[in-house]
């Protein structure tokens, strides 16, 4: 006996995932029935279809592409530090195995410390500007970029190195043509990790402390109980992080094709 | 002989590099203090920027005599703990739910996949308008952060269940609950701890940066607090504390996961 037509299409991966979206459609129809009806108060929930309108106004009168690019800007800045200082750290740390075996297990605290929470320390050291959120940034994203580099370089399979070695390379020509190439893939994981950090952190320092891009434009909507605006703002920058995240995921897998 | 001779050779080369790393640590440990005290002493930052280390060794002493310090530790701690408790069998919930179907897994695991990686911190504003601005939109805060984690290593680990087991907890006909309590969670014990690590992580990060944005006590208060009257030597003492008591909670759950395998 074949299965019906409907049963089929919902087995299937395109039809689970429309499901999925319609359920999100009806939960929100729900909530706009809910709120209309009484049951939901409207001064805590906006009703969805004001969160929708307002978006389009908090895009033009709150000038949300500035403020996305003054947040692109910060996380642009924080990866470049990323890669121009935790790439090379993990490299020394790889090349002297002593400095490896005494900093490797800090460096993994360093990953576990809630370094975001550090944010008055560094608005005292860099004042309430946008070199605070980016050095907030750079601090929670170094660890996994340091350890990921070191992953990388150690994982070198001998024979590439027994290659290198042959044709009486250089420490450095070593290093520059056998062990950053086959290192790269795990480098950029933990630079694709360390990017992520960097962003959650920079978008919430900017909330936290009122000041840049997107963060602020949260708070400062919520300041001034613009709720349909607070939560039209929330959308987009989930928007935004999930694009962002779904690019790097893309990245990664063309520049990993088996992985 | 020969065997006995080579495992003196590698024990003895193994603690001559252990001595090694113990002086490299010591030396990297001395030259960050002394470097800190003498930035502290040269004045090249603004007056107070670097306190001193005996300062800040002052302020950590006065932070473990001060019995407001543990009231607001107490606060921060059980905040923290109904957070991760909500949000982990909660997170917990859904995992099961994720992994064991698959129709499930494919029309809503993805919205969890994506909003993982958001910053929840943004998600304040509404948790003060649904909970109030006391310890509920902190706990809040805490149960979402530590979710998202939970629930992606529990629906990771109950795909990994080896078949078998669920087929031996169907033959004996056991019920959902005999399933889940004597055969999905001893099986997918490794991806939950691991996930309660990394959720323990975000939730303190999630409860101490709203504590930091509103509240009037608390941990993230009192580093709020020592910010605004710019008593410097008492945030480092904070920060400090708060950090050993991450670092080694986060290290505890790793030791009583791999003690409970042995």
């Amino acid at each position: 006996m074949s299965k019906s037509p409907l049963k089929e299409w919902m087995a299937s991966r395109i039809g689970a995932r429309s499901i999925g979206a319609m359920t999100v459609l009806v939960l929100i129809g729900m909530v706009e029935l809910a709120i209309r009806a009484g049951i939901v108060n409207r001064f805590i929930v906006p009703l969805p279809s004001e969160i929708i309108v307002a978006i389009p106004r908090i895009i033009v009168e709150e000038n949300v592409l500035h403020r996305f690019w003054q947040t692109a800007q910060e996380v642009l800045w924080a990866s470049l530090l990323l890669a121009g200082v935790g790439i090379p750290i993990g490299a020394l740390l790889h090349r002297f195995s002593i400095m490896r075996l005494a900093c490797e297990t800090w460096v993994g605290a360093l990953a576990a410390a809630p370094i975001v929470l550090m944010y008055p320390l560094f608005l005292v050291i860099f004042g309430r500007s946008a070199t605070t959120i980016v050095m907030i940034g750079f601090a929670a994203g170094l660890a996994p970029v340091i350890l990921k580099t070191l992953e990388g370089l150690a994982g070198t399979r001998q024979v590439l190195l027994n290659v290198g070695r042959s044709f009486k390379l250089t420490a450095s020509q070593q290093f520059w043509k056998i062990l950053l190439p086959a290192a790269l893939p795990t480098v950029f994981v933990g630079l694709k990790l360390g990017l992520i950090f960097a962003m959650i952190n920079i978008v919430g320092v900017e909330f936290l402390i009122n000041f840049g891009g997107l963060g602020q434009l949260i708070n400062e909507l919520a300041e001034r109980y613009d709720l349909p605006g607070t939560y039209g703002a929330i959308c987009f920058v989930i928007l935004t992080s999930i694009v962002f995240f779904d690019t790097t995921e893309r990245l990664e897998r063309f520049l990993r094709p088996g992985a | 002989m020969n065997h006995a001779a080579s495992a003196a050779a590698a024990t003895a080369t193994g603690a001559a590099i252990g001595r090694r790393v113990t002086i490299v640590r010591v030396v990297i440990i001395a030259v960050i203090l002394i470097g800190w005290e003498a930035l502290s002493l040269s004045g090249l930052l603004f007056r107070d920027v670097v306190p001193s280390l005996t300062a800040i060794g002052r302020a950590i002493g006065r932070l473990l005599a001060n019995t407001d310090f543990y009231a607001n530790l107490g606060i921060t701690v059980g905040e923290i703990g109904v957070g991760l408790l909500i949000g982990g069998v909660c997170g917990l919930a859904t995992g099961i739910l994720l992994g064991a179907n698959r129709f499930l897994s494919r029309a809503y695991e993805a919205f969890i996949y994506y909003l993982g990686p958001t910053p929840k911190i943004i998600f304040f504003p509404v948790m003060i308008m649904w909970f109030g601005v006391g310890s509920g939109s902190k706990i809040a805060m805490g149960a979402l952060s530590c979710f998202f984690p939970i629930a992606i290593s529990a629906a990771s680990g109950m795909r990994q269940i080896d078949r078998v087991l669920i087929r031996v907890g169907q033959s004996f006909r056991a019920s959902t609950w005999q399933m889940v309590s004597k055969i999905y969670l001893p099986a997918m014990r490794d991806p939950v701890v691991n996930g309660v690590r990394l959720g323990l992580g975000v939730a303190l990060i999630g409860t101490l940066l709203a504590e930091t944005k509103l509240s009037n006590r608390g941990m993230g208060y009192l580093i709020i607090q020592a910010y605004s009257t710019f008593d410097m030597p008492k945030m480092y003492a904070l920060l400090i504390v708060l950090f050993v008591l991450a670092i080694g909670a986060n290290a505890l759950i790793g030791r009583l996961s791999r003690t409970d395998l042995r």
